[in-house]
C-alpha cells in the first residue's frame, strides 16, 4: 500500500503530515509506504491513497488514488479517524 | 537552527490581509539573515498560486517556500496577530498565529518541524501562544515542550 502526503510545495506541511500519518499507521499496526510530495507531482505519481487538505484536494481530480481529507495536520486523532474510515 | 527566538517573534502584530501577515513573518527571518528577500517573495507567490492550504490547523498558518528559494538557516518565526485574519481556508480560519518556516534541505529541517509539531499539537499550548503578552510567556511554553518531549 502506498500513501502520498501532499502539500503545495512538498517541503513543509506534507512532511509534517507524513510524520503524523506514519505515527498513526504504526499505532494501527498498518504497513505502508508513505511519501510526501507537491501537488503537481502527486497527480502523476502512482499511489493507493493521497492524504491532503480540502484546498488541495480540489486540484487533484486527475489522480487515480483515493483521496483522504485531513483539516488539522497537527491533530493525530483526526488523522487516525480519517485513515481508519478510508483504508481498506 | 533558529526556533522562535526573541528576535524572530512578534507579538500583538497588526495585519489587514494574509499577504501582510506572511510578509511580517517572513521579514523576521530575513532581517536576521536566515532567509533571502526572494524567499519571502516565494512564500507570497506560493500563497497566490496554491491558495491558503498552509493554514494547517485552526488559527495556525505556516507559510513557507522551497529551500532553493533562499534559505541560509533552518528557522521558524512567529507573528501573533492582535486581530484575527481570514486566509480563505474554510476549515481553519481565522488565523491568529503565523509561523514562517525557513525550509532547508538539512537534517535540521526535520528537527525544526518536529519541534513545531510538538508545540502545535498541544491545543492548550496553542491557546497560550495566542494569549501570550510577552516573550517570557513564549519562552516558558517552548521550554515546557522540551522537558516533556
Amino acid at each position: 500500500m502506498k500513501i502520498l502526503c501532499v502539500c503545495g510545495l512538498g517541503q513543509g506541511s506534507s512532511l509534517i503530515l507524513r510524520m503524523n500519518v506514519e505515527n498513526v499507521l504504526r499505532g494501527m499496526g498498518v504497513q505502508a509506504d508513505v511519501e510526501h510530495t507537491d501537488v503537481s507531482s502527486a497527480s502523476s505519481t502512482k499511489a493507493d491513497y493521497i492524504v491532503t487538505n480540502r484546498e488541495l484536494a480540489e486540484s487533484l481530480t486527475n489522480a487515480s488514488a483515493k483521496i483522504i481529507i485531513v483539516n488539522n495536520y497537527f491533530d493525530v486523532e483526526e488523522i487516525k479517524k480519517a485513515l481508519k474510515e478510508n483504508l481498506s | 537552527m533558529k526556533f522562535l527566538e526573541e528576535n524572530i517573534v512578534s507579538l500583538h502584530a497588526k495585519a489587514a490581509t494574509p499577504v501582510e501577515a506572511i510578509v511580517q513573518a517572513g521579514s523576521l527571518l530575513q532581517k536576521q539573515g536566515y532567509v533571502s528577500g526572494a524567499y519571502v517573495d516565494a512564500m507570497i507567490n506560493s500563497y497566490r498560486k496554491n491558495g491558503p492550504y498552509f493554514v494547517l490547523a485552526p488559527q495556525i498558518a505556516l507559510p513557507h517556500a522551497r529551500p532553493e528559494d533562499g534559505v541560509y538557516e533552518a528557522s521558524v518565526s512567529m507573528v501573533q496577530l492582535a486581530e484575527p485574519v481570514s486566509f480563505g481556508n474554510s476549515a481553519n480560519d481565522p488565523v491568529r498565529l503565523v509561523f514562517a518556516l525557513g525550509a532547508s534541505n538539512s537534517e535540521e529541517h526535520l528537527a525544526v518541524l518536529k519541534k513545531l509539531m510538538d508545540l502545535l499539537s498541544d491545543r492548550k499550548r496553542v491557546e497560550s501562544l495566542i494569549a501570550a503578552s510577552s516573550y517570557k510567556d513564549i519562552e516558558t511554553l517552548i521550554r515546557k515542550g522540551g522537558e516533556e518531549g
